[in-house]
């Protein structure tokens, strides 16, 4: 029996005749939650979404109740916006795209709620520059909220003003950075600013307070406001509350997006049960977890984590890398992370040397150039793992590329240091032999 | 500055106004998307482009130019009619995605330094390795202008090919 999904925000995004037009939404009982909700107390939706427990969906995982509750009504003198980050540009991540072409107007809806608890008046999306048709179904979507009055001014009669305006990137990874969306946003080049001080939630766009949330998390918060915060957090576990949307992607027969409980299954449930197996029956050799700047898994390793019991007492488990709950905090537990939800599995076939040269590549593009660490260390982790893939080294090369890498993590601006780094470490300390391999056979030769 | 670039059509300045009017706060936030908007009328950002867009938002040249030579998507020269990307990164590489590339290297001819977009000898394509597209499941994914296409492979890569000549 394989597991049920439970579909919250891909509730209708797949169903047959499901558009992406408003009337369509407007069927499915859409902008009723809007509607309670203007008619509640701002402060009363800030405290259900604290209730709620919901996490970021975009990579930290960070609580969206905290993040609101960072602007603070009382003290706050100047505006406040909000910026919804569809920069979905983590590799192996592709979850946002599903949402924003196929049930637009649900991402819209959580929006306009999240702005009128913020008391935010001007919002922008921020979408990637490749989803040129996302854009465009955002645009149209964007129109026909301001004819029916969702959007503009007096929304629905309650007093509320709210314009939101579609904004594209041009193809930098850099951009999916809050800070670095920001400055992107006002016109520059998207270098992350240093915090402190430039927390968006204080000096944030044209150094105003604003919140910055992942589509997922937007879509989520219609659905804490419609069911109320303590329901659910009743959804998923305990601090790891929800659905989530998980992207797996690699060697799988069945590649695709899933909706779950958070935590609701195994990482082995989910590539067997789910996606049908690894391809071609192949033995599981590794899997990245949460895109690709998350931390490798290795498939033979055991894992020791802390976690409640039935009796509710922490007790340290060991687990093997299919017994892992797919949740924020078991994947910390184990020393990598649950990210933006993309699930890169990897079967006995795969060279490591190879995938981590590809993967370093992508860093190496993406580096925005601004702290000398990542802007020099990236490339040369991106020259030395094509030295070492192509057999031209010697095995101290190995002990440079790791040394690179511990060079770069904690010494950058924003977390693309780390981001490029974790693959190179995590890879290194699963894998050294294989990279060692290839010295060694050019000695031999 | 804005005088001596030849007459820009009336709709395409209607879109630059409508555009800046979406950023009420920093006009200089529509840099981005006066790009965009020009890319797509004209085809690539000219030496024009910059002076125009600069004194459009009331900016200096270079801080048009720094955002050109930043952001991979601006190109300062003209593509082929065919702009084709291909995703290079990791799920698609595992999916066939350097098998792709080299196919549609092979079918329009196109040569060149391949860490850029490289054209084919007739300049009607223009092919270019890009990183992650964000359709990680149905691999390789393959982007020719603004249509989208996924699991694009060998086979695949000829109809494209084809329908592009027809």
């Amino acid at each position: 029996m394989p597991i049920a999904e439970r579909r919250l925000i891909l509730k209708y995004a797949d169903q047959p005749g499901y558009t992406p037009d408003i009337e369509c939404y407007l069927k499915h009982g859409g902008y009723s939650v809007l509607k309670k909700a203007l008619a509640t107390e701002p402060a009363t939706l800030k405290d259900e979404v604290k209730k709620s427990q919901l996490r970021g969906r975009g990579g930290a995982g960070f609580s969206c109740g905290l993040k609101w509750s960072f602007i603070d009504p009382a003290k706050n003198t100047k505006p406040v916006y909000l910026i919804c980050n569809a920069d979905e540009s983590e590799p192996g991540t592709f979850k946002d795209r599903q949402i924003i072409h196929k049930d637009p107007h649900q991402l819209l809806e959580g929006m306009i709620i999240s702005c009128f608890a913020n008391n935010v008046h001007l919002a922008y999306i921020y979408i990637r520059g490749e989803f040129p048709t996302g854009a465009k179904i955002l645009e149209q979507a964007l129109a026909e909220a301001r004819a029916k009055n969702f959007l503009g001014k007096n929304i629905l009669g309650s007093g509320y003003d709210l314009d939101i305006f579609i904004h594209r990137g041009a193809g930098a990874y850099i951009c999916g950075e809050e800070t670095g969306l920001i400055e992107s946003l006002e016109g520059k080049r998207p270098y992350p600013r240093i915090k402190p001080p430039y927390f968006p939630a204080v000096l944030g766009l044209y150094m105003c307070p604003t919140i910055v949330n992942n589509v997922e998390t937007l879509c989520n918060v219609k659905h804490v406001i419609e069911m109320g915060g303590e329901a659910y957090a009743k959804i998923g576990k305990p601090n790891n509350t929800g659905t989530r949307i998980l992207c797996v992607s690699g060697d799988v027969e069945r590649p695709g997006y899933y909706e779950f409980e958070v935590g609701g299954l195994t990482l082995g449930q989910l590539i067997h049960e789910v996606c049908g197996g690894v391809k071609g029956g192949r033995k599981l050799k590794a899997v990245i977890p949460g895109g690709s700047s998350s931390k490798v898994l290795r498939a033979d390793k055991r894992f020791k984590i802390k976690a409640k019991n039935a009796a509710g007492e922490m007790e340290e488990k060991e687990l093997g890398l299919e017994d892992i709950p797919l949740d924020f905090d078991s994947l910390a537990a184990v020393g990598s992370m649950a990210g933006s939800g993309g699930v890169i599995v990897m079967d006995e076939t795969r060279d490591m040397v190879e995938v981590l040269a590809n993967i370093s590549e992508f860093y190496a593009h993406e580096s925005c150039g601004q702290c000398t660490p990542c802007r020099e260390g990236v490339l040369w982790m991106k020259k030395l793992l094509h030295r070492i893939n192509a057999g031209h080294c010697t095995t101290a090369d190995v002990g440079v590329l790791n040394s690179v890498a511990d060079n770069i993590a904690g010494r950058t601006i924003c977390a693309f240091g780390e981001a490029a780094s974790w693959p190179v470490q995590s890879f290194l300390a699963n894998f050294r032999p294989d990279f060692e391999a290839r010295a060694e056979k050019v000695r031999a030769a | 500055m804005i005088e001596s670039v030849p007459a820009l059509p009336q709709d395409f300045l209607a879109q630059v106004d409508e555009t800046v009017s979406h950023y009420p706060v920093s006009k200089r936030s529509a840099a981005l998307p006066l790009l965009h908007l020009w890319q797509e009328r004209f085809g690539f950002i000219s030496q024009e482009a910059i002076d125009w867009i600069a004194a459009r938002l009331e900016l200096q040249p270079i801080h048009i130019l720094e955002l050109v030579t930043f952001y991979p998507m601006f190109r300062q020269r003209p593509f082929g009619k065919f702009h084709i990307r291909v995703c290079r990164t990791l799920s698609c590489a595992l999916g066939g995605s350097y098998q792709t590339f080299a196919h549609f290297k092979k079918l329009t001819g196109a040569t060149g330094d391949e860490h850029g977009p490289i054209d084919s000898p007739d300049g009607r394509f223009t092919v270019e390795f890009v990183e992650c597209l964000a359709s990680c499941g149905t691999p390789p994914v393959v982007m020719i202008n603004n249509d989208f296409y996924e699991k694009v492979d060998a086979n695949k890569v000829e109809e494209l090919v084809r329908r592009c000549g027809e």
